[in-house]
Formats: structure tokens, sequence, C-alpha cells
């Protein structure tokens, strides 16, 4: 029951991770792209429509993280190239995504999808607990490569340091020779892909299915969670299980019984009885405000973060947001 | 080939005016370009989407009841956007508007007789859509919390809580679990501009007056200056002792007033009773809207209209030529695109010039490099 439980939260925090920690190397350059959940939904679509017509889940994903890439290739293209307002473009890349999305899945909705299937290792998976270590879909050992891989780059490597001193000032960076453009090109492709795989991840292991608008804000809460992570991979992860968990609590409060709660708890009689108690008493609230609450939660988490201005001054990117066109 | 753009000394007036046009220009051609690749005629399909709607009387009377609902937000966000408050989070604020509207006829059905009933219902919406408003302004004023993120997680939590006031308390007991509220009657419906025409309701008229009322309020008055300044150079603002605070609420509350009148005008005009869903994503459309205007409330009563008629088109382009309703939202992301594309025409003047480097490199200067 635990198991299964942490499992689904796994399942269900990995997409939000994917595509924040993608987000989060496009800020850390200094460019705001609010395209994440358009991105994630052409991930999502193409990724399921390739495994559907292959029958290959792998292909898919591929598929699906070279759509998030090119598709935020137009985003850059306005939002570097011609200098246009980073807000609005990439609210037009969000918008163009929810439509183009719902275009392209017109066909597959409905359809059963293939799925990703979790990893298997012989005698480890068996362990009791083994399957949250050994045994769960390829795409969760991915998210936890990717956010100790950006770590890495962006702390640890010399490539991250020029990235992120792009992102703290444009103009310096370019005064030393930094090709800024392009390196906020690269970052916002590195983005799209990860946007890509995150949607992939829902329609192809979290959902297995195609369904429109089927992301649900989950882009805009990976936007959040790059500002409540303060710009720090680790705290992204934090932040991700902390949403999904969130997530699942909300959906299985609709689920459970009292008797759960009484198997689950064993021998603590006061945790059940204090579980029972609360069961009873969330189980009389509307589902509509229970799948409200991840939304709301966003709000919460961004207000108490935001309260602090000096740590919010500190850490962001001083350049986010702003265009840069190199003087010649 | 590369790219290169160099600023203008003064921002060019010319594309100023062409820019939108450009745009629609492009995003047509474009549409083009999707209508063949989808096996359908272009010709048709665009000739179905654009000129169709506005061939017969009845589909002028449609086109203004969906130009309503997006005049009245766009020219609200053109005030947020323009003092930098990016409100992304209208089409929330449409649907307080109408449940807070909604609940004159509703809880009291008794009023509904009463002439004032109308004018409440739509004071309420007003306030109800700029309560809902109100949260990410306080949040931004207060905490400095990232108002776009807000104002849009809100729109999900709105949705919500009117499918359970439908689903729950507001279902209508007479329409066997169907879940929607009971019809409006009686004086809370929005009354026909000619009935004897179409269906066309006075929300149109709503619309074009906070067109010119904004319009002054932008271009003649000191509010409007403040706004403008505030937006371009929240420092300046300060020098010149504008609040910025100040600008936050205005322009939020004024924004979320205006989607809520179009969501207590949408509601009881056109649907004329409160179901899950009451909104074709105008609240998201409306920001098309606001940018193909120019943020320049009379540019916004255009563009209203032009982004009404892709609504139209694509019922009209889905019955006469077989394509999808859901190419229209993906035509309108597409001008978006293109309106922001070409704005940068305004400042810069885009140059193409030839790759640095030599066609032929020579080995040494390679190695040097």
């Amino acid at each position: 029951m635990l198991e299964s439980i942490l499992l689904t939260i796994a399942t269900a925090s990995t997409p939000l991770l994917i595509a924040a920690i993608g987000e989060l190397v496009v800020e850390r350059s200094g460019v705001l792209n609010l395209g994440v959940e358009g991105m994630m939904l052409m991930g999502a679509v193409i990724g399921f429509g390739v495994a559907l017509t292959t029958g290959n889940p792998w292909l898919g994903v591929l598929a699906g993280i070279v759509a998030g890439a090119a598709f935020s290739i137009l985003f850059a293209f306005l939002a570097l190239t011609l200098a246009t307002n980073q807000v609005a473009t990439g609210l037009a890349l969000t918008l163009l995504g929810v439509g183009a999305s719902g275009m392209i899945g017109e066909a597959f909705v409905g359809q059963p999808g293939v799925k990703l299937t979790p990893i298997y290792i012989p005698g480890l998976t068996d362990l009791p607990f083994g399957r949250l270590l050994f045994g769960q879909d390829p795409m969760f050992y991915i998210s936890l490569v990717l956010v100790a891989g950006v770590s890495w780059f962006l702390f640890r490597t010399r490539a991250g340091l020029t990235l992120r001193s792009v992102g703290d000032s444009h103009t310096s960076a370019h005064a030393l020779g930094i090709k800024v453009i392009r390196i906020r090109y690269a970052a916002v492709a590195f983005g799209g892909a990860c946007a890509g795989l995150a949607g992939a991840q829902m329609s192809l292991v979290y959902t297995s299915q195609w369904i429109e608008n089927m992301t649900a804000g989950r882009g805009w809460i990976a936007l959040a969670l790059v500002v409540f992570a303060s710009w720090r991979p680790t705290r992204v992860l934090l932040g991700a299980y902390l949403f999904g968990a969130i997530t699942i609590a909300q959906l299985h409060v609709q689920a459970l019984s009292p008797n759960d709660i009484a198997v689950g708890a064993g021998p603590l009689w006061f945790l059940s009885e204090g579980g029972r108690w609360l069961l009873s008493v969330l189980k009389s609230v509307p589902a509509q405000f229970l799948s409200a609450l991840p939304y709301l939660a966003t709000v919460v988490v961004l207000v108490l973060i935001s309260r602090n201005r000096r740590l919010t001054l500190i850490n962001t990117p001083a350049c986010l947001g702003r265009p840069f066109v190199p003087d010649r | 080939m590369r790219l290169e753009l160099a600023k203008r000394p003064q921002h060019s007036k010319l594309f100023s005016a062409l820019s939108p046009f450009i745009a629609f220009v492009l995003t047509v051609i474009a549409g083009a370009v999707l209508f063949a690749l989808l096996g359908k005629s272009p010709g048709a399909a665009l000739y179905a989407y654009f000129i169709t709607p506005l061939t017969d009387l009845w589909s002028l009377h449609e086109l203004a009841i969906k130009a309503a609902p997006l005049i009245l937000i766009g020219v609200g966000l053109a005030v947020c956007y323009l003092s930098n408050n990016w409100n992304i989070g209208a089409e929330g604020q449409f649907v307080m508007g109408a449940v807070v509207g909604a609940m004159l006829p509703i809880l009291y059905p008794g009023l509904q007789q009463s002439p004032l009933a109308l004018p409440v219902m739509l004071l309420m919406g007003a306030l109800g859509g700029a309560a809902y408003a109100a949260i990410p302004a306080f949040l931004k004023a207060r905490f400095n919390t990232n108002e776009i993120l807000t104002s849009l997680m809100l729109v999900y939590v709105a949705q919500l809580f009117l499918d359970w006031l439908v689903r729950g308390p507001w279902r209508d007991p007479a329409a066997m679990n169907f879940p929607q509220a009971p019809r409006f009657t009686g004086y809370a419906v929005l009354p026909e501009l000619l009935p004897a025409s179409g269906r066309a309701n006075i929300g149109i008229l709503f619309a074009l007056v906070a067109a010119v009322l904004l319009w002054v309020l932008l271009t003649r008055t000191k509010k409007g200056f403040e706004i403008r300044v505030i937006g371009m150079s929240p420092r300046a603002g300060r020098f010149a002792g504008f609040s910025t605070r100040g600008a936050i609420f205005f322009s939020f509350l004024l924004s979320g007033a205006l989607a809520g009148l179009a969501g207590i005008s949408e509601v009881s005009g056109a649907i004329g009773r409160l179901q899950p869903s009451i909104s074709p994503g105008y609240g998201f459309a409306a920001i098309i809207v606001a940018f193909l205007g120019r943020l320049n409330p009379l540019g916004i009563v255009a563009a209203g209209v032009v982004l009404a008629l892709t609504y139209l088109g694509g019922e009209v382009a889905q019955i006469e030529v077989g394509v999808s309703d859901k190419v229209v939202r993906a035509f309108q992301g597409l001008l978006l695109f293109f309106v922001l594309a070409c704005d940068t025409l305004i400042h810069y003047r885009i140059r193409f010039v030839p790759s640095e480097r030599p066609a032929a490199v020579l080995p040494e200067a390679k190695s040097d490099a």
C-alpha cells in the first residue's frame, strides 16, 4: 500500500521535475520562457503519436524530445533573434502549443497508448520496497540523472559558469567575447527538449493516452517550481516531489476508506484514530476543492518564497527576461 | 547569411500602423499552407473562415456576441500590459464575474421580475471579477509575488469552483441530473439589440463604450500618462511621484472588473445560464486581441472582431470544408506569434548580413582561432 503510493508520487513528480530542471537552465541563461506548458503538450502529443504508429515507446520518447526542442526554437527565434518581449512570446508559445497539440492529437483521442515498461532487475526489484529503487519506469532514473547532471554542469564546469554569467550580465559577457545569443539558443533548446521529454512521460508513462490539454497546468507549476527552488537544481527536486505528493494525496483521499488507514497505521492506534478523523473531514470536502489544491499550493508557496525580497533578489538571474541586442 | 537588428533612432510610425496588418496577412498565408497540408483546398477554407461569416445578417449577430467579451477583456488587459502588470488570469476573472453576478437570479429568483435585476447583476459581476483580480494584485504589491503565475493558477481554481457550483449547490433540480444552473428569466436576461434579425445583445455596446472610455483614459488623462510611464520605466515613474503599487491595483482591478462584466454578460446573454464551461478560452484569446490591437483600445475593437471571426469561421469551416474546429486555437496562437515578430520592425531595422567568416577558411587561420 505505502509502496504503491510512493511509486505513484514518483510518477506524478517526474514530469514536473524534468520540465522544471530544463526551465531552470533556460532562466539561468537569462531567458524567461513561459511556453513550458505548450512545449510539454507538443512533446506529449508527438511522443504519443510516434509511439502509437511505430509501436516503440522509446521512439516516442525521442520524438517528444525533438518536438519540444524544435518548438522552443520558434520561441528563441522571436525572443532572441528578433528581441521580442519574452513574457508575451512565451505566452504565445503556450497558446500555440495548446492549439497545435489539440489539432494534431485529434486522431489519437481515445486510442490505447503504448506504455513504457518499468525496469526489472531479478532479485533487487523483488526486495521489500525494491520497486522504489530498482523497479520504476526509465523516466524516473532519467529525471534524477538530469538533476545531478544539470547541477554538476552549472556549478562545476566552465561552460556552466559561462552560461550563468550570460544570465547575470549579458553586456559584460558580450564584452568578454562570449556569444550571448548562441548560448541562450542552446539553453532554450535544452529547456524545450526537457519540456518535450516531460510531456512524453505524461503520455507514455503517467497516463499512457492522449487527452487534450492533458498537462493541466503542470508546465506553469514547473515554472513556479523554478522560483520556489530559487534557481537551484537540488531544491527543484524537493519542490517537484512536494507537488507530486500533494497531487497524489488529493487523489487518494477521494479513493481511501477509513479501513485503509487502520491497516496502514498498524499498531499505532493513535495514528489510525487521527487518520480516520482527518479522512472523514477531508472526505466531506467536495472533489473539486481537492483538485484545486495543487494550484492553491503553488500560490501559497510562491508567496512564502517571494516574501523574502532579499533572498529572491540575490538568487534571481539579474538579466532574467531582458532582451539583448548586441551592438556592433 | 545572418539576421541582424539595427536600432532605429526613432520608432517607425509606418510600421506601428502596418505591423498588425502584415501579421494578419502572414497568418493567412501560414493558414493556407496549413490547410493545404491537411489536404483541404486553402481557398475554400480561408473563404469559409474569413468571408462566409460576414455574408449574412445572422452571423454578423454571432460575430458581435463573440467580439463583445474579447474586446471587453482585451481593453482591460491593455491597461495591465501597458503598466507592465502581466495579468494572464482573465479567464478566471471572467468565470468569477459570471458566478458572482449569477448569485442574484439563482439565490433570489423572485428578484428577476424587478427591472433593477440586470444593473445589479452587472455591477456584482464586475465587482466579482475585480475582487478575484485583487488577489494576484495584492500578492504582487505586498509580497512581490510573480503575478503571471498566481493569476494563471487562479484560473484553474475558478473553473473548478464553477464546476462544483453547477454540479452541487446550484444545480437545477428540474434539469434531470444535468450539470447546469436554472435558466435566467425576466429582467435577468441581457436584452437583445435587434431581435428581428439575430440574437446579438447589448454586450457589444458595453464593449464599445469601455473601449472609448479607456482610449480617453489612456490618451487624454493624467492617470493614463502615469500608467504608461510606469510601464516604460518604473524608475522614472517613481521620480515623478507615481505609485507603482497604485498602478498594480488600478490595472488589475480595472481589467478584472471588465473581465467579470464580460463573464456575467455572457451567461445572462448568449448562454442564459451557468454551466460547467462558459468560455471557449475568451480570457486567453483576449491576450492575443490586446497585442493585435497594439494595446490601443480602438485598435483592440478591430482586433476583437478579427479574433471573433476566427471563432466563427472555425465553426463554418468545420461544417462546410470539414476542417476540425481544433484548428482555430492553433490559428490564434500563430497570429500572436506573427504580431510579436512584426512588432520588432517598429523599433528595429532588420538586416541580412553575410556570415562573418569567409567561405573558404585557410587552414592556418582556422588553427589560430
